[in-house]
């Protein structure tokens, strides 16, 4: 695409009416280009105009049900304070009741918590296969720790972090569906730079992955929604992000 | 739904600003949120309902936007726009990814029967202020081309892509981002809009 052509996207990307590869592309070219960027936010204000013309009377329930849903939606961060998902637990565990709780959690969707299942679990870990083995290595780890917090659409996510085995493995409990053809995608944060680490299965609340890839160094990680098949770089917001909890 | 009064609005102090209503939303202050709410459930909900069509799932979008005004309030800053711009990027980014996810071929199949339809002014709200803003929007559409308003009204109230826009006016891509991009300077001009 030439220059020139990028330019002229500039009513269309204010508009939303490039698609999401070209929209992305768009973006990128905004980095560099400031004269684009304010003439972008210039006709972003002036499409904002064009919604205030259609506004329509919202019923009473609306307000009601809003007001509701707010009591119980946890706000996120500031941008740029990585490490905003709050955290409720942070200890460190003994290797051989860890790896057991967080095994349950992997093949049973259990909570990490349902300490109560970790003997059952244990036999499981046995029957697992390779993927399953490898994740309780990182679980197991005698230097792992684990940090958990709620995730903003509903649900809890966990983290495990071995710098030992140098991986880190995440689980999630009740989180809900993502939209058709999006995908939850898990990023290492290298100090700023988002590194993919895999995608979460689309179909399953409850789920216990190995992260791709080595920690080497990373500092904490991210969820945020991506077209299906996920993506080189985050074209989102995070859903939550977590500092890694030092051992 | 019902219409609002016509009344001019209560004489009083004047509202706080938006942006200033955001930071404490920012803050977690409910309050402030209804506050906000107040003013942008309005045009949210049009915008929503303009692009979706269907009234139950408008109804469901337009929620899901205001929580994330709620959710991601820390995120807005003055350098993104005005809060209202900020806010109502939000509501058409989730009505078109609505519109688009949903849409495997059905509701696209009758493209040709869009341009029939103008933007739903016939249930818009009558509060003082939103009627003359619809004028103003509808005064500087009508000085737009006929292809200008037709590619820009397809984008923005109908959630098209410039792609779909150029098949169902028959336009060459190249034309539509031109009139999309030109369309959109002289409504800016027309209204007055700075950033």
């Amino acid at each position: 695409m030439s220059v020139e052509d990028v330019h002229t996207l500039s009513g269309a990307y204010a508009l939303d009416a490039l698609p999401a590869p070209e929209r992305e592309e768009f973006e990128r070219h905004l980095e560099r280009c400031e004269a684009c960027a304010r003439e972008v936010r210039e006709l972003s204000e002036t499409a904002a105009r064009l919604a205030g013309a259609v506004a329509l009377a919202p019923p009473t329930a609306l307000r009601d049900r809003v007001m509701g849903r707010i009591g119980t939606v946890r706000q996120d961060p500031p941008p740029g304070a990585f490490g905003g998902l709050r955290r409720r637990t942070r200890r460190m565990l003994p290797g051989l009741a860890l790896a057991a709780a967080l095994a349950a959690a992997a093949l049973g969707g259990t909570t990490v918590w349902q300490w109560q299942s970790a003997r059952d679990a244990q036999r499981e870990v046995q029957q697992a296969q390779e993927h399953a083995a490898l994740l309780a290595q990182v679980l197991a780890a005698p230097d792992a720790v684990v940090s958990s917090g709620a995730l903003p659409g509903g649900g809890t996510g966990t983290v495990v972090v071995s710098a030992g085995t140098n991986r880190a493995a995440f689980m999630t409990s009740g989180m809900p569906a993502p939209p058709d053809g999006m995908v939850y995608q898990l990023w290492f944060d290298d100090h700023g730079a988002m590194r993919p680490a895999g995608l979460l299965d689309p179909a399953a609340p409850d789920e216990a992955v190995l992260m791709d890839g080595a920690l080497d160094g990373a500092d904490g990680m991210g969820i945020t929604l991506e077209p299906a098949g996920g993506s080189p770089q985050p074209t989102s917001d995070p859903l939550a992000v977590m500092e890694f909890p030092s051992a | 739904m019902e219409p609002v009064p016509t009344d001019l609005p209560a004489p009083g102090p004047p509202a706080p600003e938006l942006g200033a209503l955001l930071a404490l939303v920012a803050q977690g202050d409910q309050d402030a949120f209804g506050a906000v709410y107040d003013r942008v459930a309005g045009p949210v909900l049009g915008l929503v309902r303009s692009v979706l069509r269907d009234p139950a799932q408008s109804e469901e979008v337009a929620q899901e936007v205001l929580v994330e005004v709620w959710r991601r309030a820390a995120a807005y800053s003055p350098d993104r726009g005005t809060p209202m711009a900020w806010i109502m990027t939000l509501a058409h980014r989730r009505a078109v990814d609505r519109v688009r996810s949903a849409q495997a071929a059905s509701d696209r199949e009758h493209r040709a029967a869009l341009l029939d339809h103008t933007p739903a002014y016939d249930e818009v709200t009558e509060r003082v202020e939103a009627r003359l803003e619809r004028e103003q929007v509808r005064r500087c559409m009508g000085g737009l081309t006929e292809r200008q308003r037709q590619s820009v009204t397809l984008a923005y109230y109908r959630g098209l892509t410039y792609r779909e826009v150029a098949e169902v006016l028959a336009l060459p891509l190249g034309t539509v981002k031109t009139r999309l991009r030109d369309g959109l300077i002289r409504l800016r001009d027309c209204l007055g809009v700075t950033a």
